[in-house]
């Protein structure tokens, strides 16, 4: 029996590690989750002069002395809190729902995100397994195919509500993320002209060789192009327009609550690691750094800097992860009007004339 | 495992595509359209089969991600109750279903005909450089007139949504 097992998981070798990969990734990835909404809150209080979440202590480490209530005090338990919160709170489902959709909806806004990740290279090599879930040659087209489905979840909450904020919030949703999409793709396009190949990891390949080779310095446009998409992509501020507190309630949330309201919580802050890791891969060299010999991939024998690659991806992840969060209580939220001119008439014009750029410069450096 | 996607992956397709036009359960405009995303993206895996991975891209990106959006952006404009309350013609059933005959007739015998391949040689396995320049090489004529044709419909788009156009 114990012999058939082992035959089967040396038969299946890829199968095995494709497995403890994603494992590890949703390890990795639902505490980030959980812990960038403390550090949303913990951000946010900082930036008003407030303290922040500080009361959530754990029985037995909470009496540890200095040690247990400093942890306290940084709220590093409140999403243990939040989380259980969500689970016992009453799932109260309104009478005039459209049932069915009321629950797809919280369901499909949450899986997008995770499925984009799985193209992202996370890191060069551990041993002889390449750190990247599907290495796909079509890595981007899958990223902003997926990325497109992710407006599904709104809309369909937003027209499951079946009550006129959630409605409007649902509207506005599919027009917002679909005129952001155009330009998130456009303003990529230049990066690829220049790494000639779609792959992820070429991308990176390309930047690992010194800072001034990151994309973000070469194609200065295009990053702040696919930044602010991005803000539009993930719903936040300034572009909150679906949710949009004070004129539409909660938006498409609006009739939701307890688990369901916290899938597109968790949803939010899933895509904007997924954008994170995104823009760290194509801007921002992503697990390279360009000294101590980390800009090349890990040899096999060196676990460490493999390991090393890792977390540097992470580091690099969570640095853009607080820029997020530091717009969204620093900037005032869009007006609808301004919002679509900005997409349509500033960033789809810049995009293509970036491109037209880039191309006349490779042309130009090819011929000369 | 191929052959098993396959059958799951065109499975699928056949089934929603069956639902988009005659849901028995609901004739929600909504579910419709969500159900039509079902069969696209099986198309997608179906793609992915064929090694055609460009193409399942683009056909989630383009399909599922932009046009059935703004399909579902028209229909919850609209006024679906009285498309529930709609009920078939027999004229409309007859002709429909003589026309969808036809069709079906003229792929069946096409299929009959070409017989059973050989499986295929995924030379284009992603590799979008080379659809890129059979593209510009070889397509290059019908390439242009396609995109004059939407160039055409963009601006007839905007010349009868503005009609005080000066």
């Amino acid at each position: 029996m114990i012999s058939s097992l082992k035959d089967f998981l040396l038969n299946h070798r890829d199968l095995v590690f494709a497995v403890v990969k994603i494992a590890a990734m949703f390890a990795v990835i639902m505490p980030m989750v959980a812990y960038s909404v403390l550090a949303e809150r913990k951000i946010s209080a900082f930036i008003q002069d407030r303290v922040g979440p500080n009361r959530v202590a754990l029985p037995l480490v909470g009496n540890i002395p200095v040690l247990g209530p400093f942890l306290t005090r940084l709220g590093l338990w409140q999403p243990l809190a939040d989380g259980l919160k969500s689970f016992l709170k009453e799932d109260f489902t309104p009478d005039h729902v459209r049932k069915i959709y009321f629950w797809l909806a919280p369901a499909i806004a949450l899986v997008p995100a995770f499925l984009t990740l799985a193209v992202i290279p996370f890191g060069s090599y551990v041993g002889s397994q390449k750190m990247v879930l599907a290495d796909l040659n079509v890595g981007v087209l899958y990223t902003f195919g997926i990325v497109s489905l992710g407006v599904y979840g709104i809309v369909l909450a937003g027209y499951a509500a079946n009550s006129k904020y959630p409605f409007l919030g649902g509207i506005r949703s599919s027009a917002q993320m679909i005129s952001y999409e155009i330009a998130m793709g456009m303003s990529v396009i230049p990066v690829f002209m220049l790494v000639g190949d779609l792959n992820l990891g070429k991308v990176i390949e390309y930047q690992a060789g010194g800072l001034l080779s990151w994309n973000i310095f070469k194609q200065p446009i295009a990053f702040a192009i696919f930044l602010v998409a991005a803000f539009a992509e993930t719903n936040r501020l300034p572009f909150d327009l679906p949710e949009s507190e004070t004129e539409l309630v909660g938006g498409y949330h609006t009739e939701y609550s307890s688990m369901k309201f916290a899938l597109f919580f968790m949803g939010e802050y899933a895509a904007m690691i997924s954008a994170s890791a995104m823009m760290v891969t194509l801007f921002f060299g992503g697990w390279s750094l360009p000294f101590l010999g980390l800009n090349q991939p890990a040899a096999e024998s060196a676990l460490w800097v493999g390991v090393a690659h890792i977390g540097i991806f992470i580091a690099k992840v969570l640095v853009l992860m607080c820029i997020f969060i530091w717009v969204r209580w620093m900037l005032p939220r869009f007006r609808y009007d301004q919002l679509m001119d900005l997409g349509w008439r500033r960033f789809i014009p810049l995009a293509l004339a970036n491109i037209v750029i880039t191309a006349v410069v490779l042309l130009a450096l090819s011929r000369g | 495992m191929t052959d098993l996607l396959f059958y799951i992956f065109s499975a699928l397709a056949i089934l929603c595509g069956l639902m988009v036009v005659a849901n028995p359960f609901s004739r929600n405009p909504v579910t419709s359209a969500m159900f039509l995303v079902l069969t696209i993206v099986s198309l997608a895996g179906l793609f992915v089969l064929l090694h055609a991975y460009f193409i399942a891209a683009v056909q989630i990106l383009v399909y599922a991600g932009a046009v059935m959006v703004l399909f579902l952006f028209v229909i919850m404009l609209l006024d679906i109750r009285a498309e529930e309350r709609r009920r078939m013609k027999l004229f409309g059933i007859i002709t429909g279903l003589g026309s969808v005959g036809g069709l079906a007739c003229l792929l069946i015998r096409t299929i009959w005909n070409s017989g059973v391949g050989e499986g295929l040689n995924p030379t284009l396995e992603g590799e979008t450089r080379l659809l890129g320049k059979t593209l510009f090489t070889q397509y290059l004529l019908p390439f242009e007139v396609v995109s004059i044709l939407l160039l055409v419909a963009m601006v007839g788009v905007i010349l009868l949504s503005k009609k005080e156009l000066k």
